[in-house]
């Protein structure tokens, strides 16, 4: 593989602030604590208020609208609302967690010397994958599975393997060789350089894959009540059968706050996980 | 069985005769890469003696960097065996192998999202040495290389200044006290500033260490400086020539070292002879300053000098005066002509003693003991002396290995025809 794979676009509120060293090797130049507080956490400080915003904003137009019926029945939150938003999530996260666990052994597998040469192709069909449409996808997936959500967790795991296997294997093509070598050098073995300094180094490319696949995921689970998958899916629809504007968007605000929330949260994790000293 | 350090490398080369015990011996070494006919590294002989700093230096593109990787086994060699301390680790598990050896390289690759004392604690970790020990060897190993415990321990590689870091690159390739270590250009990407004050250092730390080190670079100087043997490596890593510093400037033995050492070498040769080791011109004209001056006029006269030395009270050289200033009676002996610039102390080197010799008025240098008293005169054919004395022993040295060799060859060839008989 000659071609360097572009990682893919990183999410907007990062915390990407690494000190590039000086040219002439001095030591990097310390921004005062205080600022380069406020610089990196910017983005996960406001989400929260967006959301919470957000929630409150979409409570209030419930209240103060006028409803009928249809409207009560459709977003009683016992009924409706609660087990959608459960179903939504689980899709989410189950997806998520099966891309994981298909991709990131892929992505190390295909970033060995010995099995480096597989690492085009395989991604070249990847990503040809990715050329079909999400909806396309499901649809096939309910031909050969049938109803249910765990035909749109497998579509949906189908759909993100991508992104998290490109970055996998950049975040661990992107590791310094002279850092491996010096690894090797001191007689770490291949499994213990791969432990120890490859994948600690690939986690922050590895992750902002992880956080691209459940925002494709936590989107796409909005579609999964066509497949008889549940969802928020599900109220956005009878917003729209219904011709009922406050049904809508709640739904799709709903939907909207959940994508937030879940984007907030894998922030949290990859600034949490990140190592030190990167 | 050691044998004369052989000129094209063709029938092998080993350590000269006055070396210590081999701590490395690579027998026969080398490496082809698949696909290639030509190999990177053909088979390579070389003993690499204990406690001693061994320099490989060579053009770009010889192999030296391969071959010092060929040592511990990053590189598989496709022939020969490696003896280590008198075992054959040719098989054994690699990985175990590295732990015993230091490997420094120019990168330095320390492990960016790891702590100062974590990176040096990998081997001892690898050793499975208790955290105790493992933390009081960090901070020695920290003092060692001369960063402050206190504050870098918990510091991360990026906060560090590329000089910093290579001293941490040197203390964690220390890391379990390892007997020999693999330096490849650990000072390549230095400024020439701090790379002459860590090479200054690391020199002292091996004084104290005393570590077998093969050391890698492209940069002749820096060899001469840091080796105690030089092997000057030409294409595929054959040896042109092996041997101590000195005698590799003194006497080259052929173009490709003369060309490779480059001009001056005489020059650099004069680094490792000190002025106290050589006869000083005894008979230059001095006198004190308060002589008499007729007497002085007369002594001056009596010499075949330009220039006479006045001296003061304590014997310490005060000016340089000649025929004219003599002339001039108006004034005290140690009010005329130019003052007395160049000193140099006995334990300068040659070197140095040049740089004072070409600054001065009189085209001598005035050497002074420590208390700055008169002991003698260098001039330049003291040092045309020298060098020719250096080059004449080297080349006595290499006549004489010479023959040694032709000798041994004889013998061999007589018991090969005899085994051939039998």
């Amino acid at each position: 593989m000659s071609m360097p794979i572009p990682p893919l676009a990183t999410q907007a509120g990062e915390t990407q602030t690494i000190d590039a060293p000086t040219p002439d090797g001095g030591p990097s130049q310390q921004r005062p604590p205080g600022l380069r507080l406020v610089k990196t956490n910017a983005g996960l400080l406001i989400s929260p208020l967006i959301i919470v915003g957000g929630a409150l904003a979409l409570y209030l137009n419930y209240q103060w609208s006028d409803k009928i019926f249809q409207d009560i029945r459709a977003l009683d939150w016992n009924r409706n609302l609660r087990p959608q938003l459960e179903q939504h999530l689980s899709i989410t996260l189950w997806s998520t967690l099966f891309t994981i666990l298909i991709s990131v052994p892929l992505g190390i597998f295909l970033t060995r010397p010995a099995y480096k040469r597989l690492g085009g192709p395989i991604l070249a069909v990847a990503t040809s994958g990715q050329a079909i449409p999400a909806f396309g996808l499901l649809v096939l997936s309910f031909a050969w599975l049938g109803r249910g959500p765990w035909t749109t967790i497998w579509a949906l795991t189908l759909f993100t393997i991508l992104p998290v296997l490109r970055n996998t294997m950049v975040g661990l093509e992107q590791v310094n060789q002279s850092v491996i070598e010096a690894g090797r050098g001191m007689g770490l073995t291949k499994f213990q350089v791969l432990r120890q300094i490859e994948l600690p180094l690939a986690v922050p490319v590895i992750l902002a894959g992880v956080r691209t696949a459940l925002v494709i995921n936590v989107g796409m689970a909005a579609l999964a009540f066509l497949i008889g998958g549940g969802g928020l899916g599900a109220t956005i629809n009878a917003g729209i059968g219904l011709s009922r504007d406050l049904v809508l968007i709640t739904g799709a605000g709903l939907t909207a706050l959940v994508a937030l929330t879940v984007d907030w949260i894998a922030a949290l994790i990859e600034k949490a996980l990140r190592p030190r000293g990167l | 069985m050691t044998s004369s350090p052989s000129s094209n490398g063709d029938n092998g080369s080993t350590v000269p005769a006055d070396a210590p015990k081999t701590m490395i011996r690579l027998e026969g070494v080398g490496k082809t890469y698949p696909g290639t006919d030509v190999p990177a590294v053909s088979e390579l002989d070389l003993d690499i003696p204990e406690g001693e700093i061994l320099v490989l230096v060579g053009p770009s593109g010889c192999g030296k960097s391969t071959t010092l990787r060929l040592i511990n086994r990053m590189i598989e060699p496709t022939s020969g065996r490696i003896i280590f301390d008198g075992e054959d680790v040719t098989t054994v598990d690699p990985d175990h192998l590295r732990r015993r050896i230091g490997y420094v390289i120019q990168q330095i690759g320390l492990f960016p999202h790891q702590t100062i004392a974590q990176n040096i604690a990998t081997v001892p970790k690898l050793l499975g040495w208790d955290k105790k020990r493992i933390s009081a060897r960090v901070d020695e190993l920290l003092e060692v290389t001369g960063l402050d415990p206190s504050i870098y321990r918990s510091r991360y590689p990026k906060e560090l200044s590329g000089g910093q870091a290579q001293r941490v690159g040197v203390a964690r390739a220390l890391g379990a006290d390892p007997e020999v270590l693999l330096m490849d250009e650990p000072f390549g990407a230095i400024d020439p500033i701090t790379r002459d004050r860590l090479q200054n250092e690391f020199l002292r730390l091996q004084g104290e260490l005393k570590k077998t080190i093969v050391f890698v670079t492209h940069d002749i100087d820096e060899a001469i400086k840091m080796g105690d043997r030089i092997a000057i490596l030409g294409d595929q890593s054959r040896i042109a020539q092996f041997d101590t510093p000195e005698r590799i400037l003194a006497y080259p033995v052929d173009d490709f070292v003369s060309d490779f050492i480059g001009s001056g070498s005489t020059l650099k040769g004069l680094n490792f002879e000190r002025v106290r080791d050589i006869e000083l011109v005894h008979d230059f004209p001095v006198v004190d300053s308060t002589t008499d001056r007729t007497e002085a006029q007369r002594r001056f006269d009596a010499s075949d000098e330009k220039w006479m030395l006045v001296l003061d009270a304590q014997q310490r050289p005060q000016r340089w005066v000649n025929g004219t200033h003599l002339a001039d009676t108006s004034k005290p002996l140690d009010q005329l002509g130019p003052r007395v610039s160049a000193t140099v102390p006995p334990n300068a080197t040659l070197h140095d003693a040049l740089e004072e010799l070409l600054m001065s008025n009189a085209g001598q240098a005035v050497v002074i003991d420590n208390h700055g008293a008169y002991l003698g005169i260098l001039d330049v054919e003291r040092l045309a002396d020298v060098l020719k004395r250096m080059r004449s022993e080297a080349k006595k040295h290499y006549d004489q290995l010479a023959a040694t060799q032709e000798a041994d060859d004889r013998a061999a060839a007589h018991t090969d025809t005899h085994g051939v008989n039998a």
